[in-house]
């Protein structure tokens, strides 16, 4: 009996097989890893030469959950990547809602390419042109705010705008122009326009977008480390640490892991992971 | 259900977790590190010798700027010379901090590793490197006495490296601001400073020394006699400093570039660094920064080139240890990096005539009051065995605190 006969008689076969090779490289190269991740908070340390010592302690982690230097710093975290969403948020509508409904057909695919652009400029040359621009005796003078949790979220925003804004322009284009006309004639003011034809299918594309600056805004150490003055977030915890304590930066790492879990369950309800 | 079946998974995943940490249980770390240190070190043998042919192939963890081959810059090489004599070839890698080089070595991969005092004792206790035998590097007889055979070392009698090089962590000023250069660390720690919100002190655990040398001048009553060995009074009164420092900290630097143009350009007016830092500063606009080593003293570095333990290119280690160590490569490291060499001979051999007296690498004098970095173990240092010292461990938590408040 061929392969091919086999396989036209178990349908169930052929999903397995064709599922198999991507589960198995999530399994191992993900899942597995971040199993590790979370064991490895539970274990402990030789306090002088940094080796892992393979004996169950909740230490590690009940010093993270219980220490107010920590929790303040998630806190800061959390608020940074919920200040660079919303600021994203707030810059990202109008662009794209100008993009997908008012600029002719000719001029849009210029300005997308202009909003991903940025995106092949390296990380690093972007935030040094932030810490030249916000420099306290740099171009802006007086008016720069300097380096400080302002000038993190606004680096921070300028870095993640694209991802922002090609969500809710996606979203946004699968209208018309011509729903907004079609409410007019209906009798609908403009904002029970808005509110009603253009608002929800901005929801879920607000939030298919936010998905990527929060988490991306959670995890960064660099930024902070350029723009940030004597600040700190939740990576550099785990960079200063992980060399002479692994556990404790496993530890640490977990929090922002557990954050994004919540976040994306969350999310989840209103459909936007299906317009990534 | 959706969010039933994901909760399920997060579950399940921690369920698997909590059986490999029951798993590893059982077994040890495999780490014969002597907690605490200051105990005797793993067992290890030295070289015997003698040093014979290369074997082929050699692989180099270092500072940047100690093991230049040529990619950095065409004319800067003292690798390819070292690969044409011994037939050895090289490849290097470089990290940015103890802790890194510390990690990266303990993977096995390297050879040979440039050590600071902070990182050498963690690798001797942690049993990757080997006793050097340092008869068998001839170049070695030529190092300054003053850094043979220190606590950074040489452990339980036995050499475990050979010494690069050394220098101070300095008062680094705008000179502008500054028109007669300070004497002291007092604008980097007391409230009332003229240089408030515009200093910039090393962002790393081992600056708490720093804290502790300045606690030695404003505070003998802690009795301070070295700043590596701190017991909890001690401790606490040099994070307490720390503290008390942070309002005036604009930025805590890791990177020379960057604390070198804040100086240049009057962000910054002091910090604690470098003369590397001054010197990269100084090229693009002369005489900007300024630097001095302030009547309380400071902290230093002395580095030490130390071979893996089990190394299978042994003869090649030896061999490198003694290229690097040489009067004219010694003196080309030295000149490059900015640092005072630890061949006396490579006086001689700079390009700058003045380099030696720049950094100071004969004058005994200058030394007595730098403090090297060294890793605080629970047997204090310092000798005493009357109270328990705070581990390096504990420096790294109480600065990551210390950054996070």
């Amino acid at each position: 009996m061929s392969l091919a006969a086999v396989l036209h008689r178990r349908p169930g076969l052929r999903l397995t097989g064709l599922l198999t090779p991507a589960l198995v490289w999530l399994g191992l190269f993900y899942v597995l890893p971040i199993g590790f991740l979370l064991a490895t908070a539970f274990f402990d340390t030789d306090s002088f030469t940094g080796r892992i010592t393979y004996s169950f302690t909740t230490d590690n982690v009940v010093e993270v959950l219980t220490e107010p230097a920590y929790l303040l710093t998630v806190l800061r975290t959390v608020g940074v990547a919920v200040g660079v969403t919303l600021l994203c948020v707030l810059l990202a509508v109008p662009l794209a809602a100008y993009m997908a409904l008012v600029a002719s057909a000719r001029s849009r695919p210029v300005l997308v390419a202009l909003v991903l652009t940025p995106l092949w400029a390296s990380y690093l040359v972007k935030v040094y042109a932030w810490r030249v621009l916000l420099a306290p005796e740099g171009p802006l003078g007086g008016l720069s705010p300097g380096y400080g949790w302002v000038a993190v979220v606004v680096t921070l925003t300028y870095l993640w705008l694209p991802y922002m804004v090609l969500p809710i322009y996606a979203g946004i284009s699968s209208m018309r122009g011509s729903f907004l006309e079609a409410a007019a004639d209906l009798g609908a003011r403009p904002w029970t326009a808005f509110r009603t034809v253009v608002l929800p299918v901005l929801g879920p594309a607000v939030a298919a977008g936010s998905v990527f600056t929060f988490s991306l805004s959670l995890g960064d150490y660099i930024s902070v480390q350029l723009v940030g003055g004597t600040n700190q977030m939740l990576g550099n915890i785990v960079y200063q640490t992980f060399s002479t304590d692994l556990p404790f930066a496993a530890a640490v790492a977990v929090l922002p892991l557990v954050v994004m879990a919540f976040y994306l369950l969350t999310i989840r309800r209103t459909g936007a992971l299906g317009r990534l | 259900m959706r969010v039933m079946t994901a909760a399920r998974t997060v579950a399940l995943i921690g369920a698997a977790g909590l059986v490999l940490a029951a798993c590893g249980g059982g077994g040890s770390g495999g780490a014969p590190g002597a907690p605490g240190g200051g105990a005797a070190p793993p067992a290890a043998q030295a070289y015997a010798g003698p040093v014979g042919q290369g074997e082929g192939k050699l692989s180099v963890l270092a500072w940047p700027g100690y093991a230049e081959d040529g990619s950095t810059d065409p004319k800067v090489d003292w690798v390819t010379p070292f690969e044409q004599a011994t037939g050895c070839q090289v490849t290097v890698k470089t990290f940015a901090t103890s802790a890194e080089a510390v990690q990266l070595f303990s993977t096995g991969e390297y050879d040979v590793v440039s050590a600071s005092g902070d990182a050498s004792l963690r690798l001797v206790y942690g049993d990757r490197v080997q006793p050097v035998n340092t008869g068998l590097v001839p170049n070695y007889a030529d190092v300054i006495p003053d850094l043979k055979d220190k606590p950074w070392n040489t452990v339980a009698g036995q050499n475990y490296g050979v010494p690069h090089g050394r220098g101070a962590n300095l008062l680094l000023y705008n000179t502008a601001a500054n028109p007669t250069p300070p004497t002291s660390w007092k604008n980097m720690w007391d409230p009332a400073s003229t240089a408030k919100g515009k200093i910039s002190p090393y962002d790393d655990a081992i600056y708490i020394a720093d804290a502790a040398v300045y606690l030695m001048s404003t505070k003998p009553e802690l009795g301070i006699k070295n700043p590596y060995a701190l017991d909890k009074t001690q401790f606490d009164a040099a994070v307490a400093l720390l503290q008390q420092q942070k309002p005036l900290v604009a930025e805590y630097w890791a990177d020379v570039v960057k604390q070198g143009q804040g100086l240049a350009s009057g962000a910054l007016l002091e910090g604690q660094g470098w003369q590397l830092t001054a010197n990269l500063a100084n090229s693009s606009a002369a005489g900007k920064v300024g630097t001095t080593k302030p009547s309380e003293g400071a902290t230093g570095w002395s580095d030490t080139w130390m071979v893996k333990k089990g190394t299978a290119n042994i003869n090649c280690s030896y061999l490198w240890l003694n290229h690097v160590v040489s009067p004219q490569v010694n003196a080309q490291i030295a000149e490059y990096f900015g640092e005072a060499p630890a061949n006396t001979k490579s006086c001689a051999l700079t390009t700058n005539k003045d380099h030696c007296t720049q950094y100071h690498a004969q004058e005994t004098g200058f030394w007595d009051n730098v403090y090297y970095w060294t890793t605080p173990v629970e047997n204090c240092v310092d000798g005493r065995t009357d109270v328990k010292c705070i581990p390096y461990d504990e420096w790294v938590k109480s600065w990551t605190q210390l950054r996070s408040s």
